[in-house]
């Protein structure tokens, strides 16, 4: 199994370290306060729904935006500006997977959510932020295919944009 | 007469409006607390003076799946300054769908002077009204809560049981795709948390949030809640009503809007709801 990218475990370190409830829930609002949303040059509403994350309530998009070195950048848009926690998480999966090698991010566990927002979560909300890192783990995957690298056993990502 | 009670609720005085609460930021007798699905929005502003209450936290017992008891809502109300004769109003976000939950939780415990305020969240952000981040300080209050009541409002697995062999009405809230059982089957996303999908036999399906103005988060009059809940659902005020989704939150708002919008008498919210019902051995499932 592939560690997890630096740059995430090093945000999730800093979770960890701050258990208070009220603490933490301040420092995911000042990393959501981060959140860029999607450059127009890769997407403009009405966005396409092939990048709609489903069984996300805050309508979140994500994109992946290939670099030179083959891996990806991810891009997010949360339409619903109640959605601060689907911001949250954008800014700590752009900020910890963009640029990372394609098959740690596909092995990346839907999970984290649980590590970066304690299990008090919604059914709901769990399963649209669960969406949102199983979304990017996908385009990872499908990466992958499409460069002739082995996925992995659940790389089952068909060819195409992501 | 106001707006709100030109809509013809049967129990008009249990909502109030987002100018009323403006008006009311200062009184002492009021508390109002906001309950959220994101856990970090109350965080990034709220109406000036409320005090939060999580719903997994703070209404949930930790270690039992229950509500909290007598004397950790006792516990509750004294830590947010909350006495008998506090009249508690509850907003949040999703067109106040935790905030119903909050409301009924404490219709468990009798605590009668709660009000929700119309439109929750989003209708008072969409009218720019003041937010806050400054957390607000009340002295604790002295409440003795009495035991929690589950007889009226609340309904367990037997009693629908019973209840669907004595063919009474029942009120699927959920969304079409978890009403037939196909949200089960999406491939890579979790299931409902359930193993088999489906809804009880009778169910109506009537989703929570058609109740709701989908712009501004209000309530719809009443003529348009008795087209969808007695005209297509086929209710009527007489009905033992049974109300159920997943584990008793979204079905919340709906027992909300039969027992008080509408006026019907007994209407239970049953809270095991499909995370139980679906994982039942041997009760019967309608797809």
């Amino acid at each position: 199994m592939p560690q997890l990218p630096g740059k995430l475990e090093e945000t999730l370190d800093l979770l960890d370290l701050v258990p208070d409830r009220t603490e933490r829930i301040q420092l995911l609002i000042d990393i959501a306060d981060r959140f860029e949303e999607v450059p127009p040059r890769l997407a403009r509403r009405p966005f396409s729904d092939d990048h709609l994350v489903p069984a996300c309530e805050s309508q979140a998009y994500v994109w992946g935006e290939e670099r030179p070195d083959g891996n990806l950048d991810f891009h997010f848009a949360v339409e619903n500006p109640q959605g601060i926690s689907a911001k949250s998480l954008a800014v700590i999966l752009d900020e910890g997977l963009s640029g990372a090698p394609l098959e740690q991010v596909a092995a990346v566990p839907q999970d984290l959510v649980y590590r970066v927002f304690g299990r008090e979560l919604s059914m709901g909300k769990s399963m649209g932020l669960m969406g949102m890192v199983a979304m990017v783990a996908s385009m990872a995957r499908k990466k992958m295919t499409s460069d002739g690298t082995p996925a992995g056993p659940s790389g089952a990502g068909s060819r195409g944009a992501t | 007469m106001s707006e709100i009670e030109s809509r013809g609720y049967v129990n008009p005085d249990v909502l109030v409006s987002t100018d009323w609460v403006s008006q009311h930021l200062q009184d002492p007798q009021i508390r109002i607390v906001e309950s959220n699905e994101d856990p970090l929005l109350h965080g990034t502003g709220h109406i000036p003076g409320a005090v939060e209450i999580d719903w997994t936290r703070d209404l949930n017992d930790q270690v039992r799946r229950d509500y909290l008891d007598h004397q950790g809502f006792s516990a509750l109300m004294q830590r947010l300054g909350i006495g008998k004769d506090t009249t508690v109003v509850f907003y949040g976000d999703r067109n106040n769908w935790w905030a119903t939950y909050a409301y009924w939780v404490f219709q468990l415990f009798g605590h009668a002077k709660a009000k929700i305020m119309d439109g929750g969240r989003i209708k008072w952000t969409k009218e720019n009204r003041q937010l806050s981040r400054e957390v607000p300080q009340y002295p604790p209050a002295d409440y003795q809560a009495k035991a929690r009541d589950d007889k009226k409002i609340r309904a367990f697995r037997e009693q629908v049981l019973d209840h669907l062999k004595s063919k009474g009405r029942l009120i699927d809230v959920r969304s079409p795709a978890e009403y037939t059982g196909e949200r089960l089957h999406m491939p890579e996303y979790p299931n409902e948390g359930a193993l088999r999908g489906g809804h009880i036999p009778g169910a109506a399906n009537v989703p929570w949030a058609r109740a709701v103005n989908p712009d501004d988060g209000t309530f719809k009059p009443a003529s348009d809640l008795k087209a969808i809940y007695e005209g297509e659902a086929r209710l009527s005020p007489q009905d033992d009503v049974v109300v159920y989704c997943r584990i008793g939150e979204r079905s919340s708002h709906t027992w909300f809007v039969l027992t008080h919008l509408l006026g019907y008498p007994k209407v239970r919210n049953y809270d095991g709801s499909w995370t139980e019902w679906g994982n039942l051995v041997g009760v019967p499932i309608e797809r």
